[in-house]
């Protein structure tokens, strides 16, 4: 009796786990009538989200019967790269829109992530708005455009006047060099001991801000790159990259850089522009053109910004042509490759990137506008005083490559910045880890020695 | 079951051999157990077959790789040896499980129990409320805790500061020790309650003719004590042996594995390659090592404990 009693138990259980399996399969995003949005919010970027309200509910007004289902992913920018990855790796869990950095596109679209928008972009009249090297930004490797660019930034020195004038040096300053980057740094040590002379991101924890915002803003300004574009090829064994990673040397082994501590946060691109630059703790930032969006409103306002930070351009290794460098992304917007319903998914796309909301949206989030009739409103230009500068560093900008092996790589950049920082590698031996690694990742006939 | 073999015995079958009756005999006794089989191999054999065969592709989260993965074969365990890191990670798990679960969970487990033993009501009460809400406590709360705890404006330094001591960043300059530490504050609860029940076990009899007898203290302990709760010994180093080789929260919110790779502990590698840098197959490999290095500390127990043998 016993043992009928325990194989029905046992049946019932095996039964009930494998309804339970089967089961899962229908719910997930299915309904056509329905268009889930996935993108980033967080403390200090929270316009998106204000963008996507508003959006939301316009379409919905004009469409009744449809509903947009806003799933904001609360993460920094590493883990939500990881999460939408995961997301997407089933179609019940893919996202119909998706919030995508450009580099992410070229990867994600191979992945088969994405949809093609060629045939709905003909259809919009907007399109013409966007300029050609805009567009560019939404390209797969099959030339096909994956994602309408929402704005473009570029990246520069921010410093902080108050210090500099106690630091004795000049509030309108403009470096030529990396040792006049130094010097200022090392002057504000010397005079203003309490505050972190400078900031260049430069660890793993902080992801595409290290690579771009950090690492990139050297190295472009180098007489090398880490692709040749006209080969095709990745470039190993550069001295611009050596000498990049000893100029994150020298601001860690001098004390001019956060501790190791902050150095290795998580939120440091957080904090730098929420804390450590509004409450005067640090002197010199290398950041992007959408800092200030967070100064002019929300929880980290701080209406002073126009008169106490300085702007300049970050400078090339030892002042070479064009004197000045910069790098360039920007983010888009996508269409799942699952999409029920893709048409109803790229008008809810036309209708968040109309002038209107691309206005908005470009003003409150400091963008450099995508769309060409926002970028040449008179009210766009006076709303942030910003703009003007970092506009002007368009000219000398760089993208980063366009091929899908560019994410596995930039964590490769990532991983010889923090291992030069913690004192775990020298800056050769940083660089040569990473020649093997670009190497594995791409094969040996897809780099070139540097020459 | 009794119903069964009475049942067996009784009939008799001229047809067949005693042999091939006992066999279907013990195929009909097993059959309660399939349901459980079917569910071991679908939930606990299906997933490691599978990510066996995950770690021979070049599957990625995202990039054409994502779409189809190849069949790479063994490359990624020739990428894997052939890398420093990977051998320091080996290393660093090594340390990780040694000093803190086979070394500090144990022996700090050990201690507590038998000064529990001897201990008063109202004492023992305190001291294993303590040690036990470190363990109650869910992992990421432990982790934060531990982590405002090593921070260098953390309560470490500030009790430091006290004493007039200038703390460190010891996340920073000491990741190891620190995470080693964490886990053995928040595992020796567990020991502690293992060995607490095995030590009541021990009848109290034999131990006091061994003293009648002029055996010491330590004789008592080392000749009674310990060998009659060699099954338990053997179990709680193999439980927590297996438990620390799969401490993730804790080190990837206590150091995320840095500085640099310095507490990057094998199933911190694996994470970081797998869902940081999108390289699933290789992660996969990385944790299919960290299974056989888990096999092998059983295998050692095993062997060295023998459990089963009275």
């Amino acid at each position: 009796m016993r043992q009928t009693a325990q194989l029905v138990t046992a049946t019932t259980a095996l039964a009930l786990v494998l309804t339970a399996c089967s089961g899962s399969g229908d719910e997930g995003s299915g309904d056509a009538s329905t268009i889930t949005v996935a993108y980033q919010k967080t403390d200090s970027f929270f316009q998106l989200h204000d963008l996507l309200v508003k959006s939301k509910a316009e379409f919905e007004e004009a469409n009744p019967g449809m509903t947009i289902e806003l799933e904001p992913i609360a993460s920094q920018e590493t883990d939500y790269f990881t999460k939408l990855a995961l997301m997407n790796g089933s179609p019940d869990t893919a996202p119909d829109i998706i919030y995508e950095d450009t580099f992410q596109v070229r990867p994600d679209a191979a992945a088969g992530y994405l949809l093609p928008m060629d045939e709905y972009l003909a259809e919009w009249e907007d399109w013409d708005q966007f300029p050609e090297g805009i567009r560019e930004a939404g390209k797969g490797d099959d030339g096909s455009i994956y994602g309408v660019s929402m704005g473009t930034d570029t990246r520069g020195v921010y410093y902080n006047k108050e210090i500099f004038e106690q630091a004795g040096l000049p509030t309108d300053w403009q470096p030529e060099n990396w040792d006049d980057l130094l010097d200022a740094a090392r002057t504000v040590k010397a005079n203003v001991p309490d505050v972190i002379p400078m900031n260049v991101y430069s660890s793993k924890a902080q992801g595409e801000a290290t690579s771009m915002q950090g690492f990139e803003m050297l190295l472009y300004g180098t007489d090398d790159t880490l692709y040749d574009a006209e080969q095709g090829k990745w470039i190993v064994g550069s001295q611009g990259f050596e000498d990049s990673l000893s100029f994150l040397k020298t601001l860690q082994d001098e004390d001019l850089a956060p501790n190791l501590e902050d150095a290795l946060d998580t939120n440091l691109p957080n904090r730098v522009s929420g804390e450590l630059l509004p409450q005067g703790r640090l002197a010199i930032a290398i950041d992007g053109s959408w800092v200030p969006g967070g100064w002019m409103a929300g929880d980290n306002a701080w209406p002073e910004w126009e008169e106490v930070m300085g702007m300049a351009a970050m400078p090339t290794q030892n002042g070479q042509a064009p004197g000045s460098t910069s790098m360039s992304g920007g983010w888009l917007l996508s269409i799942g490759a699952n999409a029920p319903d893709p048409q109803a998914a790229f008008d809810f796309i036309a209708l968040t990137l109309n002038e209107e909301n691309s206005f908005k949206f470009a003003t409150e989030n400091s963008q450099i506008a995508a769309r060409d009739d926002v970028a040449s409103n008179p009210d766009y230009v006076a709303f942030n005083p910003s703009f003007e500068f970092f506009s002007s560093l368009v000219p000398n900008t760089n993208f980063r490559p366009a091929t899908p092996d560019y994410a596995q790589i930039s964590n490769n950049i990532q991983v010889a910045a923090e291992s030069v920082i913690t004192g775990q590698a020298t800056p050769e031996q940083a660089a040569a880890t990473y020649d093997e690694a670009v190497t594995r990742v791409v094969g040996d006939d897809m780099v070139t020695e540097a020459g | 079951m009794t119903s069964l073999a009475l049942d067996g015995r009784g009939r008799r079958d001229p047809g067949r051999s005693p042999g091939s009756r006992r066999v279907a005999q013990a195929l009909l006794r097993s059959s309660p157990l399939l349901p459980a089989v079917v569910l071991l191999v679908l939930f606990l054999a299906g997933p490691i077959v599978y990510s066996l065969y995950g770690s021979l592709t070049n599957a990625s989260l995202t990039g054409p790789r994502a779409a189809d993965p190849e069949f790479i074969g063994l490359q990624n365990y020739e990428q894997l040896f052939a890398n420093p890191q990977f051998w320091k990670s080996v290393v660093l798990t090594l340390v990780f499980v040694i000093a803190s679960a086979l070394i500090g969970q144990n022996l700090l487990g050990m201690g507590l129990a038998l000064l529990m033993k001897t201990a008063h009501g109202p004492v023992r009460a305190v001291v294993s409320t303590i040690v036990v809400v470190s363990w109650v406590l869910p992992e990421i709360v432990a982790a934060f805790a531990l982590y405002a705890f090593f921070a260098s404006d953390g309560t470490l330094n500030i009790m430091l500061g006290w004493l007039g001591i200038e703390g460190q960043a010891w996340l920073v300059v000491t990741p190891m020790l620190a995470v080693i530490v964490a886990n053995v504050w928040r595992g020796t609860a567990f020991s502690m309650m293992v060995y607490s029940a095995a030590l009541a076990e021990v009848p109290p009899e034999i131990s006091e003719a061994a003293e009648i007898d002029g055996a010491s203290g330590w004789q008592r302990f080392t000749r009674i004590t310990l060998p009659m709760i060699r099954r338990s010994i053997s179990t709680n180093l193999m439980l927590t042996t297996l438990q620390t080789l799969g401490v993730f929260t804790l080190i990837w919110v206590m150091t995320a594995g840095g500085p640099g790779v310095e507490s990057s502990t094998l199933p911190v590698l694996a994470y970081q390659e797998a869902f940081k840098f999108a390289q699933v197959g290789y992660g996969t490999a990385i944790a299919t090592v960290t299974l056989v290095l888990g096999g092998l500390f059983a295998i050692v127990y095993i062997k060295a404990l023998k459990p089963e043998v009275d």
